[in-house]
């Protein structure tokens, strides 16, 4: 008699197409019921360098506003860059995605904590370790949210840098870089940063590294913004582009010594 | 109050408006022995009588440490007191652990009023029978807040609960508006010599007086009955009036004074 019973739960599971998944309870294709539960992503659209620095009235981050798909330079307005609550500035590099996802995360969390109404508010130190939460749980689970992050902010004069990855290592500095911005800018903060940097110094140094950028990493683009936050909010600026230079002798008349043999 | 038709449980209203298990629950708290609470503008000082069951017992314990920036004296039923306590320091380490920040004590409070007004609006559970006076420090400085088992809260200079707290009030009344430019241990002074009014019988000693403080600087501790010991000893030296000279028993925060209630209390908790 059970047997039978069984039997037929069998065959009115095999009927639906969506059953519940015996261990996670969510909805789940039938015929995947015997296969391993797995997350592991891959990228889809990307974005690359986010570059980060501490100046004298607070913090700098700069971008561009590139969102790749794969090889391919698709999307060219992708605002990497983003204000979070009153002390805080989020960018992002990797799956654009998901970064979209943390904003609202990020959010969600500003306004409750906006609703309490008590003159008490969530800092950038705060907003950071929140994010390492999220960011190691997700990994944890084999579902990573697949970014790096750069979280600058200032709160009560205080400044404060730091980064998150995908993996949930995190870390303050007075400079931070994301992707290829790790080999191509550090080393140039690593000689030229400095402690109380004027405004004008750490864009300078900022737009010599996104030049860096632009020449050595293929998935930037020529369009980017530079973002600050003080004590008294944030800012981001309009995109703009930097000037290159292609005029090396080695680049003028490139067909002189392309003599062919057939 | 006397017993009457609208009293049975909490989820009816009585003709007048009122929740009677609710203020019954208050009754409770008035059972208590007394606390005291009061702040300035660095520290906050909690002050409770601690009474023992027997000659042969240990003295209640009426002071918890929540967290390194919070601490709550209890007056009413302990063991509700103690679980709520528990309640508190998890809601402390959680954040804590979120956004490695300490919780801020508005916030924590809220909660706890929070989760007493459920009591008040379920027929299966009954009010938590114990107030708590609040005592923390955040971004906006030191707070003082009472918490009651209807799910109220109030936020205080200087308050008092429990038995004969009205007499420890009258004190504080008297004395509230010096209160925010008081040192640290002229404020614990104040504490005790409220405490003292609140006490029917018996003398005020180390033993049964827990003095705790948490300020601008110190985290929540709860002095050594010794040092408690001592600070009583000088209040019978000289008058009810807390001296407004600068003897070394009170002394600031010097450099060479054979102040002892001065030294830093041990972190007990």
């Amino acid at each position: 008699m059970l047997a039978a019973a069984q039997k037929d739960e069998k065959k009115d599971q095999a009927l639906k197409n969506h059953v519940g998944h015996p261990q996670t309870g969510r909805d789940c294709p039938f015929t995947l019921l015997n296969s391993p539960i797995s997350h592991t992503q891959y990228p889809y659209v990307t974005g690359t360098s986010v570059l980060g620095i501490k100046y004298k009235d607070g913090v700098l981050l700069a971008s561009d506003m590139g969102g790749s798909y794969g090889s391919t330079l698709r999307y060219k307005s992708v605002q990497r860059l983003k204000p979070i609550g009153k002390h805080t500035l989020l960018g992002a590099g990797g799956e654009i995605s998901d970064f979209q996802e943390i904003v609202r995360y990020l959010d969600e969390l500003i306004l409750y904590d906006n609703m309490w109404d008590d003159g008490n508010s969530l800092g950038p130190k705060e907003v950071h370790n929140y994010l390492n939460r999220l960011m190691y749980n997700r990994r944890n689970k084999f579902n990573p949210l697949w970014n790096t992050l750069v979280l600058g902010g200032v709160k009560n004069g205080q400044k404060y840098l730091g980064t998150v990855n995908m993996i949930g290592v995190h870390y303050e500095e007075n400079h931070v870089a994301t992707g290829f911005g790790n080999h191509l800018a550090r080393p140039i903060f690593r000689d030229e940063w400095h402690e109380d940097m004027t405004f004008e110094e750490g864009v300078k140094l900022l737009e010599k590294c996104m030049l860096v950028l632009l020449y050595r990493d293929r998935s930037a683009v020529n369009k980017l913004q530079i973002a600050k936050i003080t004590e008294e909010g944030a800012t981001i600026s309009e995109p703009y582009a930097i000037k290159t230079h292609w005029e090396l002798e080695a680049f003028k008349n490139p067909a002189t010594g392309a003599v062919g043999s057939w | 109050m006397f017993r009457n038709q609208y009293d049975t449980d909490v989820t009816t209203w009585s003709p007048a408006g009122r929740l009677f298990q609710v203020e019954y629950a208050m009754e409770a708290v008035k059972q208590g022995s007394a606390a005291v609470g009061l702040r300035s503008k660095t520290h906050v000082v909690l002050v409770c009588v601690g009474k023992a069951n027997s000659e042969f017992s240990s003295h209640q314990k009426k002071i918890f440490k929540v967290d390194d920036h919070i601490g709550v004296a209890i007056a009413g039923l302990t063991a509700d007191g103690r679980v709520l306590s528990l309640h508190m320091r998890s809601e402390c380490i959680h954040y804590k652990f979120l956004y490695d920040s300490p919780l801020p004590v508005g916030r924590l409070v809220v909660q706890l009023a929070d989760k007493a007004q459920v009591c008040t609006q379920r027929s299966w559970t009954r009010p938590y029978g114990v107030g708590l006076l609040v005592a923390g420090l955040d971004e906006t400085g030191p707070h003082l807040y009472q918490n009651c088992p209807s799910g109220n809260y109030f936020e205080y200079q200087a308050f008092a609960i429990g038995a004969r707290s009205q007499a420890a009030k009258t004190y504080l009344e008297r004395k509230f508006e010096t209160f925010p430019e008081c040192s640290r241990n002229e404020l614990i002074r104040h504490g005790i010599i409220s405490v003292k009014e609140a006490l029917a019988e018996g003398k005020l000693n180390g033993s049964n007086c827990n003095v705790a403080v948490v300020g601008i600087g110190e985290a929540f501790n709860t002095l050594d009955s010794k040092t408690v010991q001592q600070i009583i000893d000088s209040l019978e030296d000289r008058a009810d009036e807390p001296p407004v000279d600068v003897a070394p028993v009170e002394g600031e925060q010097g450099a060479v004074q054979d102040d002892t209630d001065q030294a830093a209390a041990p972190m007990e908790t």
